[in-house]
């Protein structure tokens, strides 16, 4: 069977969703809901059958695809093209990223329940950005990864600005500016790259940067690669870029921050392990004490600050940032139990925090509000929800048999290696987590109650699944942490020559 | 010159322009005859008709070789085709808005002239892409102004109409005599106007005297042009004039004069600068050495524009500071001084045509229906037109450069340029830099037809006229997008500029 056309299909089933719903009147509101759904389930098949495809012990490099597509004209006789291929693959790394993208976004396409106008823009909009999500995590040379991820932004301003909460227009104007700059500097990166080498294929690329007589010296590819920092840090976020991601996490609807807590952040982290990690190991490794120092101030910072936030969501913003900040630890040092840790972390915490903000969304839909003052003693009125709120916050401050855990444990042991001092600080962090998430959590369910919450449902029909599943999965990578490692193992060889560790 | 010698010459290679030329005469002599009541309209649908058939004319002279006749004033090269069919398409797509603009303010007696206007107009860009010569640059460069100046200022009893006639004639004239100032220096040291017999005796350039006047020259006739391009700090003139002129003609100063704009830069600061030495046979060009006055000039236009466009609340001058900040962009292209420089201002130019011609096509039925020009007449629009609302969202994206739209191609192209060889780093920061600064207008155009609520629910009537400039934009701008090789390996295999311009 020809595999080279799976790919494909994956990344851009979604358009077919978005062609149905285009043909649809824009008054049905079930009907779309539905098509919206059904839309998302082809990819979350396919990724799911390409797992077990990598299971089956068959090779993933079945799936690569490339095809001759621009040719840009080239600056001499030697070179006379510039070409850019639509090329894509999938890695281990990169298939456990497509999964995550396809489980959440399915699930949050099951949260767009909650959408109250415009259905059929929504869920043309979410189609599209589900398109460009999968594309980013399947591309295989730069300037594909760069279309894609500019795929992203639009759809993204757009479910911001128009469906989200009161504020959603600054929400979404920030987000778009921050991440404008932020993908302009990736811009500059890659037509460097491209305009010194002629290529952006990511594998060629790493072939000719490692060989010491390219045309690009050591101190440009510092440049470059501080600028990747940049570029990947406004979307992880890094501190201090971070103030655009609290009001997108505040403002945007459910099941926008879903997918953007649960995969565009993860896209920064990506490309800092794909691109940064690997495309300038040698640079990564003299910046590395600085990464590390960014990842401690992130877990530090996130932590204080959300210890003393009202609102929940606030907390699980600043919750992200310092869950991310955990990321730069395991990344910085570039030994394998912290790559491995970074990578656990960046699937772990998608689950985690699409589960979390899923349970604050339907709070909200519920009563109103999302101030932990004013959800007091929900234990009582909705026990379900307050016993699944629990469980997810448990799992986020690390407690042992769920992702959290594994996560924060390899990467923090990755760094105590190298940097036992900085690692030591950082501690301080996983400490006013564990305070943080109970303050709050605690607060909610069984906190001092403030209102009724007669008349008030519990999570019901429909809204089981995206909290079950998610919460199975966050138990399975916990206890059984091999579905993440063995695909990973490949990823991990290909990168760890490089880093001479 | 006996009529032998005037039979002997390649008359063929100038049909095109003796189609646009008979037919601005036919229509001149129609106007006159028809009776004064009636539909002046199926002049418009002439003049596209001739249009179309000086293009097919144009595509099939391309491939050829070099053909010089007339004294060599006037060339048909890879060069001349290329820009031709982008005149020519761009003349043809505002046609199609200027058959459906609405007349009014006095207007409704010179609906004639409004059509031929144009297309003299189009015929002196079309000879300043074909011409070998000094005189002949000039006097095309004249005779699109000249067309242009009426054309500003047709609606004859509105007041913004007539501020912008005076203000284009005004700095027009003044940025005319400085080029031509500069030009003067140029034949004065040369003793020729014919391009190549220039570019021939300035090659061994080494009196430090002449190579001192000339880049005054450089610098006069420069300056001269950017008020054309309406490059910063020379750009004053293009808010008032587009904002005044009717639309159909701020959508042709905006794309089709812009255009013509870029190639008489090219052709005389190439030719001429490019081959003028500063030190004797070998040595660096005068064009390199004053590479840091073009660099200052595409910062400033780009920073100028973008910046200034953040504050405009009037549509037609918010698309103002946007064009000139798209003449930033090019011009960042024409710094770079790379071996694809033709083809990355030629393919931007191509984007550009469609994205400003179907922006100004929506721009002109939401105008023409509202009776003003603010940004805030567009709220709504995606509940009053959804499918009109989707269009200028593309086209929107396509001009902030986001990919899978011709505009981000064509950024990536004029980048490649930027970096490669001697590499521009702080130029090529500047334009991302300002591309970032543009979504703010961008999307505030969008945030107002998407995100806010309409006035009144009244709905848009399309003409047919302009659905086809709705379609062919939105349909070049997502294809030249996807499929940028359609484009680019025309030029590649039809036209290849580097190899017969300096010929």
């Amino acid at each position: 069977m020809n595999l080279h056309a799976i790919l494909s299909i994956l990344v851009f089933s979604p358009l077919l969703g978005i062609a149905v719903l285009a043909l649809m009147p824009k008054d049905q509101e079930k009907s779309i809901k539905l098509v919206g759904f059904l839309a998302t389930l082809p990819a979350l098949l396919i990724s799911l059958a390409a797992y077990a495809h990598y299971l089956a012990g068959k090779h993933l490099s079945d799936f690569s695809v490339s095809v001759e597509w621009i040719h840009f004209r080239g600056m001499n006789v030697e070179a006379p093209y510039f070409a850019v291929n639509y090329e894509l693959a999938l890695s281990g790394f990169q298939l456990l990223l497509v999964v995550l993208t396809a489980v959440v976004a399915t699930l949050a396409s099951i949260a767009a329940r909650y959408v109250k106008k415009e259905w059929k823009g929504f869920f043309m909009l979410f189609l599209l950005l589900e398109v460009g999500m999968l594309g980013v995590f399947t591309a295989e040379n730069l300037i594909l990864f760069f279309i894609f991820f500019e795929v992203t932004l639009i759809p993204t301003f757009f479910l911001i600005g128009k469906w989200g909460y009161f504020e959603r227009e600054k929400a979404a104007y920030s987000f778009l500016i921050y991440n404008g700059l932020g993908s302009a500097v990736l811009l500059i990166v890659i037509m460097i790259l491209f305009a010194k080498t002629g290529t952006t294929n990511i594998n060629i690329l790493k072939d000719i940067l490692a060989d010491p007589s390219a045309p690009v010296s050591g101190d440009l590819k510092l440049g470059l690669l501080i600028a990747l920092l940049v570029a990947f840090g406004v979307k992880l976020p890094i501190f201090p870029l971070h103030s655009w991601m609290l009001r997108v996490h505040v403002q945007a609807p459910v099941p926008t921050v879903m997918i953007h807590s649960g995969i565009l952040l993860k896209i920064g982290a990506y490309g800092l392990i794909r691109f940064g990690m690997g495309l300038f190991p040698e640079q990564f490794d003299t910046l590395s004490t600085l990464i590390a120092v960014l990842g401690v101030i992130n877990l530090l910072y996130g932590a204080f600050l959300a210890f003393i936030q009202t609102d929940f969501k606030m907390v699980l913003a600043y919750s992200s940032i310092s869950h991310m900040g955990i990321v730069l630890i395991g990344l910085a040092a570039m030994n394998e139990a912290g790559v491995q840790g970074a990578i656990f972390q960046v699937i772990s915490h998608g689950l985690i925090s699409a589960l979390l903000f899923f349970i604050v969304g339907v709070l909200y839909e519920r009563t109103d509000t999302s101030l932990i003052g004013n959800l007091g003693g929900m234990a009582k009125g909705m026990p379900v929800a307050a016993g699944f709120l629990l469980a997810g916050a448990m799992a986020s401050l690390g407690l042992p048999g769920m992702s959290g855990f594994v996560s924060e444990f390899m990467a923090f042991l990755g760094l105590f290696k190298e940097m036992p001092w900085l690692a030591a600080v950082g501690t301080i962090g996983i400490i006013m987590t564990a305070a943080y998430l109970l303050r709050a959590v605690l607060g909610m369910t069984f906190g001092k109650s403030h209102r009724e919450f007669t008349g008030v449902v519990d999570l019901k029909g429909v809204e089981f699944v995206p909290v079950v599943v998610l919460m199975l999965l966050i138990v399975l990578i916990g206890v059984y942490p091999s579905v993440l490692s063995s695909p990973l193992q490949a990823t991990l060889e290909t990168i760890m020559p490089g880093l001479g560790g | 010159m006996s009529f032998e010698t005037l039979s002997q010459f390649n008359w063929s290679v100038m049909t095109p322009e003796f189609i646009i030329l008979g037919v601005a005469a036919l229509l001149t002599i129609m106007d006159l005859f028809m009776p004064k009541g009636q539909d002046r309209r199926i002049l418009g649908w002439i003049g596209i008709a001739a249009i179309a058939a000086a293009m097919v004319s144009v595509a099939s002279l391309a491939g050829g070789a070099v053909v010089s006749i007339l004294d060599d004033t006037f060339r048909l090269d890879s060069f001349a085709i290329a820009f031709k069919l982008l005149l020519l398409g761009g003349a043809g797509l505002v046609m199609f808005l200027a058959v459906s603009y609405e007349a009014k303010d006095g207007m409704e007696e010179y609906r004639g002239e409004f059509y031929y206007l144009f297309l003299t107009a189009l015929l002196g860009a079309m000879f300043m892409a074909s011409s070998g010569d000094l005189i002949t640059l000039f006097i095309g460069l004249e005779l699109l102004s000249v067309s242009s100046y009426i054309l500003a200022g047709i609606r004859k009893h509105n007041l913004k109409s007539n501020e912008s006639a005076m203000k284009y004639v005004i700095n027009g004239g003044i940025s005319t005599a400085i080029t031509l100032f500069g030009m003067s220096y140029v034949y004065g040291l040369t003793g020729s106007t014919n391009l190549l017999a220039i570019a021939q005796s300035l090659s061994g350039l080494t009196d430090g005297q002449h190579v001192y006047l000339l880049g005054l020259s450089f610098l006069m006739i420069f300056v001269g042009l950017a008020f054309k391009l309406a490059a910063a700090p020379f750009h004053m003139w293009a808010p008032d004039v587009y904002q005044g002129a009717p639309t159909p003609v701020t959508a042709f100063l905006s794309v089709v004069s812009k255009t013509a704009g870029f190639v008489i830069v090219i052709r005389i600061l190439l030719t001429v600068f490019g081959a003028a030495t500063t030190k004797g046979p070998g040595s660096m060009p005068i064009l390199l050495d004053m590479q840091d006055y073009i660099a200052f000039i595409a910062g400033a236009t780009m920073i100028i524009g973008n910046v200034v466009a953040l504050k405009q609340s009037n549509i037609k001058r918010m698309f103002a500071y946007s064009s000139i900040a798209h003449a930033g962009y090019i011009l960042v292209a024409l710094t770079s001084l790379s071996s694809n420089m033709f083809y990355s201002i030629w393919f931007y130019l191509l984007a550009y045509l469609f994205m400003n011609l179907g922006a100004f096509a929506v721009i002109q039925i939401v105008t023409e229906k509202n009776g003003s020009a603010k940004i805030a007449d567009f709220a709504g629009l995606y509940r009053r037109s959804p499918g009109l609302a989707v269009v200028m969202g593309i086209l929107l994206i396509s001009l902030a450069g986001f990919p899978g739209t011709a505009g981000f191609i064509g950024k990536l192209n004029i980048f490649i340029g930027a970096f490669a060889g001697t590499p521009h780093y702080v130029l090529a920061s500047i334009m991302i830099a300002t591309t970032v600064v543009s979504y703010f207008y961008y999307f505030g155009v969008m945030t107002q037809i998407f995100f806010r609520p309409a006035a009144n629910e009244d709905r848009f009537k399309i003409p047919a006229s302009i659905l086809v400039v709705l379609i062919v934009a939105v349909v070049g701008s997502v294809l030249f997008g996807v499929m940028p090789n359609i484009a680019l390996d025309f030029m590649n295999n039809n036209l290849d500029i580097l190899a017969d311009f300096f010929s």
